[in-house]
């Protein structure tokens, strides 16, 4: 059996903030009072990572993600809860613990602004205590698969987002940690930017065996590179299992998306599946899992098809279908109550 | 960290937190000038003392006093309460937690990386200072000037933990800024930067001695300037090193409870 490199156990993260409606009274009102409300950021979540695993979190804005990720990485106390990484307890951020980890934040950086990213690895080797032979090995590979050239050298302040996000990179990586924390590393970037960050994550792990836990917005990136996913909602665990299985349980129709030869009348496309789009680009249909082979065939038979394949649903409906239903799961829990 | 690995660290740290310190040279420069309040002290005071000496001060002896003051404060200069307070706020000091090294230590260095630019103005300064005022109100004995150096190793420390300390409670309050520009009217006040504590009546200079911020500036400033005895520079060492006692206890107290309250805000 896989060892387990995370480990969390019914952690909670609530805060308490202050609310204040608009306007000049209120904010009169709120000198004198002020009224507390406990946010549940995360409540009570529970699951375990394996060394060498790569999984996602899931949810919409707000759900908790990014909390439970600052959590692992040792920024945040929790309320309550147990939360071991390889076995360190994160909030006392051991040194020990601190060198096997590295946590990236596509909107924050560590890169000093004024000064080259060379610089910023400098500082990393010397405060990760970095041999120097095997700096110069990290870095050259480093700058190999991100193909960081001459970039190292120039001022950060003067770099691309793309070009910075890079280059913020390699810094977090100067170290070879053992875990990732990747909070949403590709916003932001261009889709041909945030293909190469994808390919460059990927191979990392794969080289180094390292574990990596990511935040995304953007499903590619969760489809590529997370086997396993972890849903979180309004600070709740609403799924934790395959991507595969959470597209066939969620969605289990598949789509076929169709390139045709000319105009087709809605008829013939509803006498194959039932229609999702049709647009100058194509027709995807929508038929069930055991459907399949019968609808392919007759899509070839009656259909003018130029090209033809198979799909599952997009990720982002999925996850709308799923987050719906687990509020209305939710819902009807407390109605019952 | 361990002491040990961070003192391996500490020339890296200082090089690139000085070649941060050379890429602002201009904005440096600007703020070192901007400090010139014991100079204008200086015209002030000098004026004032034209006609008759007040207190124990000559028109020379106020020259000697704000020169020396200005070189101190460039020495002791630190600014951290400002820099956490930000951190806090915008959730960057999140980038610095992550790392293997007190964020504190990180902090020192970078407000010890700009001592040698201000020296760069601050040693001009000095040589004027002697040409104007002559060497005589130097301190004669060699173990005043090791007190003179521990003086100013300990009114730098109190400075940075007094910034620390006051930046830390951003941990609570979100913002300490203002709380900071409050010690600032109380240091310009009671530290001899603006008025040498010997010219303030008896009952407000007792009171002057059991606060922390003459230690910053003006006890190395008497040394350097009124010519202390050796009775009273040890005594006043002592109080500067139980005010950096207190002090380091305040801050980790502080740093200990506050983090746990860090919210990462942002991203």
């Amino acid at each position: 059996m896989a060892q387990t490199m995370v480990t969390v156990q019914a952690l909670r993260k609530h805060y308490t903030v202050h609310k204040r409606p608009p306007g000049l009274k209120a904010a009169l009102g709120s000198l004198f009072r002020r009224v507390p409300t406990v946010v549940k950021a995360v409540d009570g979540i529970s699951f375990d990572i394996a060394r060498g695993e790569r999984v996602g979190f899931l949810g919409p804005n707000g759900a908790g993600k990014t909390t439970t990720l600052k959590v692992l990485a040792g920024l945040l106390h929790p309320s309550s809860g147990e939360v071991r990484v390889d076995g360190h307890v994160p909030q006392r951020r051991e040194d020990a613990f601190l060198k096997k980890i590295t946590l990236v934040m596509g909107q924050k950086q560590q890169l000093l602004w004024d000064l080259p990213p060379s610089e910023t690895f400098a500082l990393n080797r010397a405060i990760y205590e970095v041999p120097e032979a095997e700096f110069r090995r990290t870095l050259a590979e480093l700058t190999e698969l991100l193909e960081l050239g001459d970039l190292v050298n120039k001022p950060t302040r003067t770099l691309s987002l793309g070009e910075r996000m890079k280059c913020e990179l390699a810094a977090s990586l100067i170290h070879r940690p053992q875990v990732l924390f990747l909070d949403e590393p590709t916003i932001g970037l261009d889709v041909s930017m945030q293909a190469v960050i994808r390919d460059f994550i990927k191979a990392y792990n794969e080289r180094t065996g390292a574990t990596l836990i990511l935040t995304s917005h953007y499903m590619d990136d969760v489809a590529a590179l997370c086997p396993r996913v972890v849903v979180i909602d309004r600070g709740l665990l609403s799924y934790d299992g395959s991507l595969d299985e959470l597209v066939r349980r969620i969605r289990p129709e598949k789509r076929l998306v169709l390139r045709l030869d000319g105009p087709v009348d809605r008829a013939a496309l509803e006498a194959v599946g039932r229609v999702v789009s049709t647009d100058a680009a194509g027709v995807v249909l929508q038929v069930a899992q055991d459907a399949v082979n019968p609808a392919v065939s007759r899509a070839l038979a009656t259909l003018p098809v130029h090209d033809l394949t198979v799909e599952n649903a997009p990720l982002e409906e999925v996850m709308s279908e799923l987050f719906a239903q687990s509020r209305a799961a939710r819902g009807e829990v407390e109605d019952a109550a | 960290m361990s002491l040990r690995s961070t003192t391996r660290a500490l020339p890296t740290l200082f090089r690139i937190g000085f070649a941060e310190m050379v890429a602002y040279r201009a904005e440096m420069l600007v703020w070192v000038l901007a400090t010139t309040m014991p100079l204008i002290m200086l015209a002030l005071w000098s004026a004032v003392a034209h006609d008759a000496p007040v207190g124990k001060f000559d028109q020379e002896d106020f020259v000697a006093y704000f020169l020396a003051t200005f070189i101190v404060r460039q020495l002791t200069g630190a600014w951290v309460a400002w820099q956490l307070s930000f951190e806090v706020r915008t959730g960057t000091l999140a980038m610095r937690l992550l790392r293997p090294l007190h964020p504190m230590v990180s902090y020192a260095v970078e407000n010890l990386a700009a001592i040698p630019l201000r020296l760069i103005v601050a040693l001009p300064v000095a040589v004027i200072a002697l040409v104007l005022t002559g060497s005589q109100r130097l301190p004669r004995d060699p173990l005043l000037w090791g007190v003179l150096l521990l003086s100013l190793v300990g009114g730098w420390l109190i400075t940075f933990l007094a910034n620390a300390a006051i930046g830390t409670l951003a941990l609570w309050t979100g913002s300490s800024v203002k709380l900071m520009d409050v010690w600032l009217a109380l240091f310009m006040v009671f530290s001899g930067y603006l008025i040498p504590v010997e010219l303030f009546p008896p009952l407000i200079r007792g009171t002057i001695e059991v606060l922390p911020f003459r230690y910053q500036i003006g006890f190395p400033v008497e040394i350097l300037s009124r010519g202390l005895d050796r009775g009273t520079a040890l005594r006043l060492l002592l109080g500067q090193w139980i005010w950096i006692a207190l002090f380091l206890l305040g801050v980790r107290a502080l740093w200990r409870k506050g983090l746990q309250r860090f919210a990462a805000y942002g991203g």
